[in-house]
């Protein structure tokens, strides 16, 4: 430090606050908070936090313009404004998973996992919900990842001008469409076939299919996108046909990409309730062939529980948090092996 | 047409996989293989040759011919068209969106650009190896180089594939470094390695023409020296083409040098002149040619 040469007016060890001086600021002015509230009857946690991180700010800012200068001030009083932020934001997250948690335990045994409610009276498990869930939605993910993956190599490799533009767009659109309409689209396209009154599995998977392409096209073109085209030309230059290429350099360099994004997307729609309460209908025994009959699901299940408990209301309710616990278990499952795929096998691209 | 020449690099790789074991053994490259002292690579001839980029008109009536065996450098300023020039001698050039060419390129007299050519079989016989050093990121060593093979062809047997991976990597001097780690990714290597590897897996595929696009300007003086000294050995092989902006690399390195140059920016590229390396660099014809390899600009 020394040896460094200083400008006047510019030295370089200034006063710093100690390191627990933002946590303290925090805490007191909370306090402070607190105990005007309390003396104006108007006390609640809630209104304690937001008036203790306003005063809190402020707080920092004057101490550590005091001691530090200006910049400083303002640097802490952001970070401290951000943090908070950022608190609030996982205020929701840490609540859900903690209620679910609560109440899903209780319903959630050996029975609930194994075994149907086939003759049961208002009791019984929810295997046939497990079985239809994981059903439905893995035949959806075989119709949408070849597609998905083709349409993305489509948009990445070969489409240009207009049409390309165009079909983006509309998958943009996919995107965004109501998962209700979905589930009414395959409905309808089944109802050509089989008559009124049709329910399959087979057309719970198709409805998850319209939601779920989109998603896969989506995410499997941004990954495509990063492959490097340098790459794409060497293998040109070796005199490689383009679906050679495509297939033995572009595809494996984005492998790990692909996969995470399969993952993700099979995650954002195994919990779809809407399109299956029309497509797949309601069954209180195991169905695991999605081309013959109705099959249960876990997202229709909780919803059936809740909408119309049995005579014993609480061990309804019990079971359709048992149901919502299994299915956020899942959706934590894929995420986590989607983290894993990709950091196993990514390629480190320059 | 192309089918015919195919045929008779055919015969030659099977002659040259039969001698790869006794070039492996003395160590010497490139000269025992498929005779080359005999056998000349071929010929380019650029004639008015026109490139554009959507409208935009890169390129103005080149016309120069590529001696066999020899190295031919393309000099000359940032953005004046020798990158563009070189890739439109393997049909590179068409893949970028928009480009487009005019005029004719020959290979022994066959127009590269005539009607029912395979612009897939013009790049076996025209290989390249490109400005950065670009392994693919998902192979090992051993599969970068025999990925031409893999890539192109039907089955190989495993001991040819074998052979020509050991031929290419002692043909890019990189077989020593190497030979003790082929299943290891190609991207662990350095630099220098890295390019000498793409010269490897370019060679493998046993190109008439080998197109190099400044292959040293992302490497230190050292690994820099190693390709120059390569390029070298592969010339006895190889008709070669080398865009530099590297001066002392032309002069050292090539047989004979084309200097490009732009007018003005927004204007065409041109070729001012081509000639024998040595002359170029002492005694040029044309005033701004003495100017650019002096220093004097660009």
């Amino acid at each position: 430090m020394a040896a460094i040469p200083q400008r006047p007016g510019d030295a370089l060890a200034g006063g710093v606050l100690p390191d627990w001086a933002p946590y303290a600021t925090f805490a007191g002015s909370c306090v402070l908070s607190a105990a005007v509230l309390l003396a104006t009857g108007a006390f609640t946690i809630a209104l304690m936090l937001v008036f203790g991180v306003i005063v809190g700010c402020a707080g920092i800012y004057a101490w550590s313009w005091v001691v530090e200068g200006p910049r400083r001030a303002i640097d802490r009083t952001v970070t401290l404004a951000i943090a908070s932020a950022f608190a609030l934001a996982m205020i929701p997250l840490a609540s859900l998973l903690y209620e679910v948690a609560k109440r899903g335990l209780p319903g959630l045994d050996w029975e609930f996992l194994t075994a149907d409610a086939r003759g049961v009276v208002g009791g019984g498990g929810a295997a046939q919900a497990l079985v239809g869930t994981l059903v439905i939605t893995g035949v959806a993910v075989v119709i949408s990842v070849p597609i998905g993956i083709m349409a993305a190599i489509y948009l990445t490799e070969y489409g240009k001008g207009r049409l390309r533009r165009a079909l983006t767009f509309f998958v943009d659109v996919m995107t965004g469409i109501p998962s209700i309409v979905a589930g009414l689209f395959a409905y309808a396209l089944f109802e050509i076939f089989f008559g009124p009154g049709i329910r399959l599995g087979v057309m719970g998977s198709v409805a998850l299919s319209v939601l779920m392409i989109p998603i896969v096209i989506r995410s499997a073109e941004e990954v495509l996108k990063i492959v490097p085209n340098h790459l794409r030309e060497a293998a040109y230059a070796l005199g490689t046909p383009k679906w050679k290429t495509i297939t033995k350099v572009v595809l494996p360099t984005a492998f790990a990409g692909l996969v995470t994004g399969v993952m993700i997307a099979t995650a954002r729609i195994i919990g779809e309730t809407a399109p299956l309460l029309v497509t797949t209908g309601v069954v209180d025994s195991i169905n695991a062939d999605p081309f013959n009959g109705r099959m249960q699901n876990l997202a229709v299940y909780a919803y059936n529980e809740y909408r119309s408990p049995g005579v014993m209301k609480q061990a309804s309710y019990d079971r359709a948090w048992a149901a919502a616990l299994v299915l956020i278990a899942i959706v934590m499952i894929l995420n986590v092996v989607a983290r894993f795929v990709y950091r196993r096998y990514k390629t480190e691209i320059r | 047409m192309f089918g015919a020449s195919g045929t008779k690099r055919a015969a030659v790789d099977s002659e040259s996989a039969g001698a790869s074991g006794t070039v492996g053994a003395t160590g010497t490259v490139g000269s025992a293989q498929s005779g080359s002292e005999g056998v000349l690579a071929k010929t380019i001839e650029a004639r008015d040759v026109n490139l554009y980029y959507g409208d935009f008109h890169a390129v103005e009536s080149v016309t120069m011919k590529v001696e066999p065996n020899k190295v031919t450098a393309l000099i000359g300023s940032s953005g004046c068209g020798k990158t563009t020039f070189l890739r439109s001698l393997n049909r590179m050039h068409e893949l970028t969106p928009g480009a487009s060419v005019k005029g004719d390129i020959a290979l022994d007299g066959e127009d590269i650009y005539g009607a029912g050519v395979d612009p897939v079989q013009v790049r076996r016989l025209i290989g390249m190896v490109f400005q950065q050093p670009n392994p693919f990121p998902t192979m090992s060593i051993y599969d970068n180089v025999a990925a031409g093979l893999n890539l192109n062809g039907g089955k190989i047997k495993k001991t040819q594939k074998d052979a020509v991976v050991e031929r290419s990597l002692r043909g890019a001097n990189l077989w020593d470094e190497v030979k003790d780690r082929l299943d290891k990714p190609g991207s662990g290597l350095s630099g220098g390695q890295q390019q000498r590897l793409c010269i490897a897996r370019a060679t493998a595929v046993e190109p008439e023409v080998l197109l190099m696009d400044e292959p040293c300007s992302a490497l230190d003086p050292v690994a820099t020296l190693a390709i120059e000294d390569l390029i070298g050995e592969l010339k006895k092989r190889y008709t070669i083409v080398i865009v530099t902006h590297n001066m002392q690399q032309a002069a050292r390195a090539s047989d004979f040098t084309a200097f490009f140059n732009l007018e003005e920016s927004g204007k065409p590229g041109r070729l001012v002149e081509i000639g024998q390396t040595e002359t170029i660099f002492t005694n040029p014809t044309q005033k701004a040619t003495e100017d650019y390899v002096s220093g004097r600009f660009g």
